[in-house]
């Protein structure tokens, strides 16, 4: 029996039913521009506000103002980074992990050609770095500290109220990147010791094209984009109300199934990866097995490649992702897995699984029915494999 | 990324054939390595007497574009003698998978180089590594890729761009930093072909007399058309002119091949341009 099995979460998700239903009206009939005078207008600022309340609820913001809607996580990502260097003219160092996703990363490496310099931290085997390092790296140039909060290929939870910490008492400012662990963990940003959180509404649940930054009351800001007086001055362009609004609904979702995340993803998501690695020799995990997001498994195969595996698994209607060379676009594996030191045999051969509330015990039967029989054709075809192949 | 491969492309990564190590291989070929991200082991069995390529299996560690070039480069050469597998280029490979998409076609080129290997190995040669050849020299370091095979990468394909250079050769795919010297090789090979090329004459066009038409034709299937053909291991020859009818003969690969419709637009073209516009060319029986 073909069953479509959607295990790649930590690229986008399934927009929830009840999201479609909130947004619905503000597509078909509230479409009047929050700034209007009018009657059209003025309905719809009450729903826009109460999606902020329900993400500030999300991330435990202690107002509602402190949330910005953006376009998407990215945007989000790059006006703290900006913002935090723009008030802060006189300083032109910002110290991150060689982990972070290119929302962060490329950003920072542009920035070097404009005369900033950028330290990046190392990870070790696991995929953790060592807060020790991100303190000696402190100058009195350093503007910034922006690491992400979990990473997206490996689910790895880095200690961001740590970092926080250090940031505080070297009065440097911090930024998370908080897109894959918002609404997977349980979050307080206010003892997270940090001024920017970054998030995103697809990784949630709501649709692409809305995202969120939480800024600190009381830091310094300046807008990325400039225009109107949208979001108290802080960001210019027109609401994106049904998306917005969907935003909410889908922080309220997330709020509501934490519980569920934590404990029926993670049982699902624990069964996936103990059942592939006693099923099939030679396969590994990438990243701490503790400090992890609990619906990740980034695993690897050695001797055989991930986009085969992929296009493998697409066939029999399981879609996951990889970190191989070939998928990435690039030819070079995925950063992430080369700054942890995972050798090339088993970069190459990597799959990252990621679920969701909505992934069932059925969907795992599934793909450990089907996942054995893919790796040992491949590794059949494989000239490095000389053991067993089934 | 999701790549857009085309059904043959898919139907032979999902259904491989030749899959394996022939026992008393005749000759092996292994290249490309794991850290690269690709790698291909071919084995041939060849006849003593004919030199016909009686079988030939792969191992391939790959994505899905190299698993299908692998089957399609095993498939090209069965049957074939040696000397005639050896005009097989990468172009051939993705002729056969009808097409790749551009970033793949380093793939391509993985099957010509194991078959170059095994083909050295069958013949006892020494197989000269590209690094140690004098002529050579190391251009992209993270993917070991040398100056001599981005040249001929850039001559069998037309290549115009760095782009494409990595796209078929990987060079400048990983650090970047050789993509300077890149640029300068394609350069100086551009500057090179740009000088053997035939120079198009701009003289206007005289009208022929029908002996100087059909020594025109003989003229510019012997020097522009043949020597294409037969570097794909095909020919062709003239039967017969009548009028503004060209009537001609393919032989060797081009024969019944997939291709041999692309081959006879490609002949009525270059004869258009070189003898005249009105020629129509047909393929006809001695």
């Amino acid at each position: 029996m073909m069953r479509n099995v959607y295990l790649d979460n930590n690229a986008t998700t399934m927009v929830a039913p009840e999201v479609v239903d909130a947004m619905l009206p503000f597509l078909r009939e509230h479409y009047g521009n929050p700034s209007s005078m009018h009657s059209f207008g003025g309905g719809v600022m009450g729903p826009i506000e109460a999606a902020r309340k329900s993400v500030a609820a999300l991330v435990g913001a202690q107002s509602p103002s402190e949330i910005i809607f953006t376009s998407c996580g990215t945007e989000a990502d790059n006006t703290a980074i900006l913002s935090a260097l723009q008030t802060q003219p006189d300083k032109n160092h910002v110290i991150t992990s060689r982990v972070e996703h290119p929302a962060v990363r490329s950003l920072l490496q542009s920035l070097t050609r404009r005369g900033y310099l950028v330290t990046e931290v190392p990870v070790d085997g696991a995929g953790l770095l060592d807060p020790s390092d991100v303190e000696r790296a402190i100058t009195a140039a350093t503007a910034l500290i922006t690491v992400m909060a979990a990473n997206n290929e490996t689910g790895v939870v880095h200690p961001i109220r740590e970092l926080g910490a250090i940031a505080r008492r070297n009065g440097v400012l911090m930024h998370t990147d908080a897109v894959q662990l918002v609404g997977k963990e349980r979050l307080r940003v206010d003892e997270l010791n940090v001024d920017f959180l970054a998030m995103s509404g697809h990784k949630i649940h709501a649709p692409k094209g809305v995202g969120a930054l939480w800024v600190r009351r009381g830091t310094r800001f300046r807008p990325f984009v400039i225009g109107g007086h949208q979001e108290r001055g802080r960001r210019g362009g027109t609401e994106a109300v049904p998306n917005i609004v969907a935003l909410g609904k889908a922080a309220e979702l997330a709020l509501e199934h934490l519980e569920d995340e934590q404990v029926r993803v993670r049982r699902l998501r624990d069964r996936l990866e103990s059942g592939l690695m006693e099923a099939i020799p030679r396969v590994k995990l990438n990243g701490s097995s503790a400090q992890r997001l609990p619906n990740t498994s980034n695993l690897s195969f050695e001797h055989v490649e991930g986009e085969a595996i992929l296009l493998m698994m697409s066939d029999l209607g399981i879609a996951a992702s990889s970190g191989s060379a070939c998928t990435s676009g690039s030819l070079e594996p995925s950063h992430v897995l080369r700054a942890m030191g995972v050798s090339y045999t088993f970069a190459h051969g990597s799959i990252r699984f990621s679920l969701s509330r909505y992934t069932t015990d059925e969907d795992i039967d599934y793909v450990l029915e089907k996942m054995p029989g893919i790796i040992a054709r491949l590794r059949q075809i494989s000239p490095f494999w000389t053991g067993p192949v089934e | 990324m999701a790549w857009d491969y085309n059904e043959k492309v898919k139907e032979l990564y999902r259904n491989p054939k030749n899959v394996g190590l022939i026992d008393g291989a005749d000759g092996v070929g292994e290249v490309g390595s794991i850290v690269c991200g690709d790698a291909m082991k071919l084995s041939l069995k060849v006849d003593p007497e004919t030199e016909v390529i009686e079988d030939a299996k792969f191992q391939t560690f790959g994505c899905g574009s190299a698993i299908a070039s692998s089957t399609a480069l095993t498939e090209l050469i069965i049957g074939k003698t040696v000397d005639e597998a050896l005009k097989i280029t990468n172009r051939d490979i993705v002729e056969y998978l009808g097409g790749l998409p551009a970033e793949k076609m380093h793939c391509s080129v993985m099957g010509r180089e194991a078959l170059e290997a095994a083909v050295a190995d069958y013949r006892g040669l020494k197989v000269v590594h590209e690094e140690e050849d004098p002529d050579s020299q190391m251009v992209c370091h993270c993917f070991g890729v040398t100056s001599k095979k981005i040249e001929r990468a850039i001559r069998e394909n037309n290549l115009r761009t760095v782009e494409e250079i990595t796209n078929y050769t990987k060079a400048g795919g990983g650090c970047g930093s050789c993509i300077d010297e890149l640029e300068q090789i394609l350069e100086s090979v551009k500057k090179e072909l740009s000088v053997s090329a035939p120079t198009a004459s701009a003289e206007p066009r005289k009208k022929l007399t029908t002996l100087q038409k059909i020594k025109l034709i003989e003229e510019t299937i012997e020097k522009e058309i043949r020597p294409e053909l037969m570097k794909d291991g095909g020919d062709i020859t003239l039967l017969d002119v009548d009028g503004q009818n060209v009537v001609v003969q393919f032989m060797g690969r081009c024969m019944g091949c997939q291709a041999a419709a692309y081959t006879l637009a490609g002949v009525q073209e270059k004869l258009r341009e070189m003898v005249s516009p009105d020629l129509v060319v047909t393929v006809g029986n001695e």
